[in-house]
């Protein structure tokens, strides 16, 4: 999950800090020199890292901390604030103009997902109760312009283009025009990716910028992207002045340092961030909660997203169906289930996801047994089918047998029995719920 | 748009391609070098922050310095000016790693390619350059539109094959890949041709239904020719960070890539992610796209990278 790396490298530097009564401008030297790393490792620019440390490094030697009684807390709360104030405070909203048509400019590098962006925007926008043009400005790569018509079909949005011998500055103006008089009030330019070295292409980005004086330029960043992020941003921002960013192909796992360099860089907030391959994956950007799941405060909505992106759907839809159903759970379908969590990642990222548990993990230093759900496969696999499917037949000598077979203990496997028993017991309250013509009156006693 | 690379110009191409590379690493260790009389521990840090910046990877960036400090103390050596010398010739042993052993053969008939990535980072486009490469090499070659899913992706491959000279085989967007890719190897081995080369939709590494998509397209040609696909060509972003590797291990596991395309390295001043991929990888890197010219699609090599880099 993106920041899950950074965030965990983080934590567990400032635990170390946390215990201590006393620190040493060694202790936390060491503690950020840990950080730093962790920042780099994410992709984090190198020079927003280093500035990142040197802010938390001068506050923390001053006399707050030193003084306090527990130092190592106040590291901490300075590691939040100052994260804090490198993604910018609060969501950020789109500029609409008080005399439309609104501009909207989508600009980027090739491949950074410019031209879906367009359409997951102008779909975003239309929701709010806007009338987008969506305009077709890359005259370059093939089939951009079909591109930008195939997605405006399937939003139910206007295309505006002029076919690929028009210069895109024309083409901005002429769209302009159309949408003042259609009654368009929104219009989003998409562009043609190019390099930000590129000095020739960059000139074209000004020129369309000066005919038609966008509200809003936005510059469209791959969230995988490397040291580099810093280093575009900043040349796209005193080019073409941006106003904003957006992120695209968050959903993936990378660890999100460009999301923290590009805001720092340009002190350009970032706007939207594009979660998923469909058109309605466009979410704006909450800083708040972004710094929350790198402290390790939890993120319940991550964990949702990402049960929906990892798991076998139909898989899943087959299990509900058979227990709304009312059908027999078998250790089996346990397997199964056992699989399809374990693609969630490690027990303790799934735990980190949960606030309360988040912190239980760092104060009592509790130990996950990453290896139960191996152990408890093992088991499984060493039965018979039909034990699989009849649990009730496995007494003292079957137990015997399959905790040589899976290299576990007796014990072992009643605990897993019981747990399957429990699991079962829950399934069956879950589908006498959701079974209708038992929903009768005073059946379940929270339901009256 | 296109700047045009001369034929004969091979190295000339792949100097201005790096030039951002060399300006934003070699330059800056150059600079590091004159600045510290000595060599002392600023020095290797200094160096390891150049490397950090170059997107060389934490890891590969800290066993490379490790290895410079021990190499200067078992040789004595006191002008900084050696570590120039010692950079290049490690840097070359790690590229050589990830080198190609042998080119490209194409012995099968169809030779199949199946050319994979995340979204964005120019396979299609590769595949233009690809198909162009075969094509001068006066090969019959045949591209697959086994990206049904973006809008207009289909399209674009289609407006390559006719630039390039290739035959393409499409069905309608929205249509199963794999479909897509059976005709296709149908029609490779009707029509007697030399080259398939299948694109498919980008997608994140992490979508494990998507990565299965990805599994079942390659089935499916194993399925006609035992030793298909014959290569699996990655395409990665050079301006992607360290996930480029974290995508490269998950390709592998899910359909064994055989080569990585590194793209865009000229738009990057942080060409050293190639340095982490063959660090941190046993996949080759076979191709190297150094411009937008459809000629810029190069084989690599670790000894003309390093000597144009450090030259």
């Amino acid at each position: 999950m993106i920041f899950q790396n950074l965030s965990e490298k983080i934590q567990n530097t400032l635990k170390k800090l946390r215990g201590k009564g006393k620190l040493t401008e060694k202790d936390v030297n060491e503690a950020l020199r840990e950080v730093r790393l962790a920042l780099l490792e994410a992709d984090v620019n190198f020079k927003v890292a280093k500035e990142f440390v040197e802010a938390v490094r001068e506050r923390c030697v001053g006399q707050e901390v030193m003084k306090s009684l527990t130092p190592g807390q106040q590291v901490v709360k300075i590691v939040d604030e100052e994260l804090r104030r490198l993604m910018g405070e609060t969501k950020s909203e789109l500029n609409i103009s008080q005399t439309p048509p609104s501009i909207i400019m989508l600009v980027g590098l090739q491949g950074s997902g410019k031209t879906t962006t367009a359409g997951k925007l102008a779909r975003l926008l239309k929701a709010e109760g806007k009338y987008p043009l969506l305009v077709a400005c890359d005259i370059y790569r093939p089939a951009a312009i079909k591109q930008l018509q195939v997605l405006g079909e399937q939003i139910g949005v206007p295309v505006f283009t002029m076919g690929s011998n028009t210069k895109p500055e024309d083409i901005a103006k002429a769209a302009r025009d159309h949408a003042i008089s259609q009654g368009y009030n929104l219009i989003i330019l998409d562009t043609a990716g190019r390099l930000h070295i590129d000095d020739e292409m960059m000139g074209e980005l000004v020129r369309i910028k000066e005919r038609v004086r966008p509200h809003e330029t936005l510059l469209v960043v791959d969230a995988m992207t490397g040291q580099d992020a810093a280093n575009l941003a900043k040349e796209f921002d005193e080019n073409t002045g941006i106003t904003g960013v957006i992120l695209t192909k968050f959903d993936s796992d990378t660890r999100g340092g460009s999301a923290l360099s590009v805001r720092a860089v340009t002190g350009k907030p970032i706007k939207y961030i594009g979660v998923g391959e469909k058109l309605d994956a466009l979410e704006p950007f909450h800083p708040d909660r972004i710094a929350q799941r790198i402290l390790g405060m939890g993120d319940i909505l991550t964990l949702i997203e990402k049960a929906e992106a990892v798991m076998d759907s139909e898989k899943a839809e087959a299990m509900a169906k058979k227990v709304l159903k009312g059908e027999e759970f078998t250790l089996q379908d346990f397997l199964e289930q056992l699989k399809e969590v374990k693609k969630l990642g490690s027990y303790e990222e799934l735990l980190g996801m949960f606030p309360e548990m988040g912190k239980a993990k760092g104060m009592s230093n509790l130990k996950v047994d990453e290896k139960v759900f191996v152990r408890m496969e093992a088991i499984i696999n060493s039965m018979t089918p039909e034990e699989r499917a009849n649990p009730g037949i496995i007494k003292h000598k079957r137990k015997a047998r399959i905790a040589r077979g899976s290299g576990t203990k007796t014990q072992d496997i009643n605990r897993l029995l019981k747990q399957f028993g429990d699991l079962k017991k829950l399934t069956k309250q879950m589908a006498n719920m959701a079974q209708p013509r038992k929903r009768g009156r005073g059946f379940l006693p929270f339901f009256k | 748009m296109v700047k045009n690379g001369e034929r004969g110009g091979f190295f000339a191409r792949l100097k201005s391609g790096l030039a951002k590379t060399k300006e934003g690493f070699i330059n800056k260790v150059d600079g590091i070098l004159k600045r510290c009389g000595k060599i002392d521990e600023e020095l290797f840090g200094e160096l390891e922050e150049a490397l950090f910046q170059a997107d060389v990877g934490v890891r590969t960036s800290m066993e490379l310095v490790e290895w410079l400090r021990q190499r200067v103390k078992e040789e004595r050596l006191e002008d900084p000016e050696a570590i120039k010398a010692l950079l290049k010739e490690r840097i070359l042993q790690i590229l050589q790693r990830g080198e190609e052993k042998e080119s490209i053969n194409l012995q099968a008939k169809p030779h199949v390619i199946i050319v994979v990535g995340v979204n964005g980072v120019g396979k299609t486009t590769t595949i233009g350059k690809l198909g162009k490469k075969f094509v001068d090499e006066k090969k019959k070659v045949l591209f697959a539109a086994a990206d049904t899913f973006r809008a207009a992706a289909i399209d674009q491959l289609e407006v390559w094959a006719r630039r390039v000279g290739a035959d393409i085989v499409k069905h309608q967007e929205g249509a199963d890949p794999a479909a897509v890719t059976f005709d296709a190897f149908q029609a490779a081995r009707a029509r007697n041709v030399d080259v398939l080369i299948i694109d498919t939709a980008g997608r994140l590494h992490n979508k494990v239904n998507l990565m299965k998509e990805l599994e079942k397209i390659k089935r499916v040609i194993s399925r006609e020719d035992e030793g298909a696909p014959h290569e699996v060509l990655l395409i990665l972003d050079a301006t992607t960070g360290q996930n480029a590797i974290e995508q490269a291990k998950i390709f592998y596991k899910a359909v064994n890539i055989t080569g990585i395309a590194l793209t865009k390295l000229d738009g990057t001043a942080k060409g050293g992610v190639v340095i982490g991929i063959c660090d941190e990888l046993e996949i080759p890197v076979k191709f190297i796209g150094i411009g937008e010219g459809i000629d810029d699609l190069r084989p690599f090599n670790s000894r003309d990278y390093v000597d144009v880099l450090f030259g």
